[in-house]
């Protein structure tokens, strides 16, 4: 049994969020330095792409946010069932994190009653998902979630005889539904399986992964390439200018599902892929 | 690349072509889904604006706070389409430009044509670029809309795109 105090992980949070904001991970922006080499000399696309690259440069210069909207904070946690927390409730630890970092680098507060639209003027609370997994150890994932992209996200129950064309087709229609919406090239988190709940969590935690990873199974990575290239063939481009790059990366998670259904859980994810990790 | 001088005016309207990418300077106003929202329901009041659309320019943005010793912080557009429901409302109230991100529904495109405007789509994600670029903010109306509430800016060399232009053409239709 292992002792971690709900400060070091209130800490922790409050560092994740910081560096999560400042700027996309560095698989990301090679992505885009590739896609800008890709797209037409003094296109539209290649203009987009040109000004987020220099726009990643100058949020690390100016230490800026690299997009406003700072998102939501989700926050993906891995807690070994050795570890015993001792101070605050786990959310409280994480909530304080999020309220500190928002409001000490400036980001923006943008989580509000889905109803009345009040903001609760500390981007809290965060959305929190834990694992209990094996160990003595917390492993930490951070997300800030704009929605400009979260709101083009899909779920959809498709049938069992719908197969893996049927996947395919799901990824692909909901990048051609969102158009210019999510700030194209997107990164598409798949989850494949599960229940309707866990899909659209398995769709997420495919968003912490490197963009150039494909899934282990060899067939869930035919899946990732087969979609990517349908999704490029698309040709709304950058920004929705038209072009060769609509997406950056396909990822998919797949997880057993029940013999009557075949949920397939598409979350959009804009061209600036925020994720910071840390292990307590 | 064209640099444009905000407010624009109707003869330099008629002279973008959709897929021209430009720098705008000069002065725009902030807008996004609740302050258009109350600015439509002033107009349904019949209640006076606390600012002029006559040739005016929108940022659907929202931006960050400021950091110490900047007039504004991260502030890139947020999806225009959001606004599609005001839009045309204003337009034919005397908005000519507008700057966001995305795709405009057709009764927005129609107002493009039918009022001489102009629809800039700003590079989606350029935060920092974009914040970085404001040289004045002014709280105009509406604070407690926090990052919502309406901005006076002036800004220097914002880069976009001509998306959608007074004669009809359209970036994102091909």
């Amino acid at each position: 049994m292992r002792t971690i105090h709900s400060d070091e992980i209130e800490n922790a949070v409050y560092a994740l969020a910081k560096e999560a904001c400042l700027g996309m991970i560095p698989s990301c922006e090679s992505a885009l330095r590739t896609a800008a080499e890709r797209e037409a000399a003094g296109s539209a696309a290649q203009f987009a792409l040109e000004t987020l690259l220099e726009n990643a440069q100058t949020a690390r210069t100016e230490q800026m946010p690299v997009c406003q909207d700072t998102g939501y904070a989700v926050v993906l946690a891995e807690i070994g069932q050795d570890v015993h927390i001792e101070g605050a409730p786990l959310a409280d630890a994480v909530n304080g994190g999020v309220r500190r970092a928002y409001e000490d680098f400036r980001f923006r507060k943008s989580v509000c009653d889905p109803l009345t639209r009040v903001n609760t003027t500390d981007n809290t609370p965060a959305a929190l998902h834990t694992e209990i997994v094996a160990g003595e150890k917390v492993r930490l994932a951070f997300l800030p979630k704009g929605f400009g992209s979260e709101n083009m996200s899909r779920l959809y129950m498709l049938t069992p005889s719908q197969g893996v064309q049927g996947v395919i087709d799901s990824i692909v229609e909901t990048v051609r539904l969102a158009g210019s919406r999510p700030c194209p090239p997107v990164v598409c988190g798949v989850g494949i399986g599960g229940t309707f709940d866990t899909c659209a969590y398995l769709a997420k935690k495919a968003l912490t992964r490197e963009l150039g990873t494909h899934n282990p199974r060899a067939d869930v990575a035919a899946i990732e390439r087969e979609a990517l290239a349908k999704i490029n063939a698309l040709g709304i481009g950058p920004q929705g200018f038209g072009g060769k790059v609509t997406a950056l990366g396909v990822l998919c998670e797949v997880a057993p599902t029940h013999i009557a259904g075949l949920p397939v859980a598409v979350n959009i994810q804009c061209h600036c892929m925020r994720c910071a990790r840390y292990e307590l | 690349m064209k640099k444009l001088t905000l407010p624009l005016t109707d003869e330099v309207i008629k002279t973008l072509h959709a897929g021209e990418n430009v720098l705008l300077s000069g002065e725009l106003l902030t807008g996004r889904d609740c302050a258009h929202k109350r600015i439509c329901e002033m107009l349904d009041r019949g209640e006076e604006l606390p600012f002029s659309l006559a040739g005016a320019t929108i940022y659907y943005a929202g931006p960050c706070p400021a950091l110490e010793g900047k007039a504004c912080g991260s502030c890139g557009p947020t999806t225009s389409a959001r606004m599609d429901a005001y839009a045309p409302r204003l337009l034919d109230l005397g908005l000519r430009g507008m700057i966001g991100k995305g795709e405009r529904s057709d009764a927005v495109c129609e107002a493009i044509v039918r009022d001489g405007a102009v629809y800039f789509a700003a590079i989606g994600g350029a935060g920092a670029l974009y914040g970085n670029a404001v040289q004045k903010s002014e709280l105009v109306a509406f604070p407690d809309l926090l990052s919502e509430a309406v901005y006076r800016f002036t800004v220097k060399d914002f880069p976009c795109t001509v998306a959608i232009d007074c004669h009809g053409g359209n970036i994102y239709k091909r």
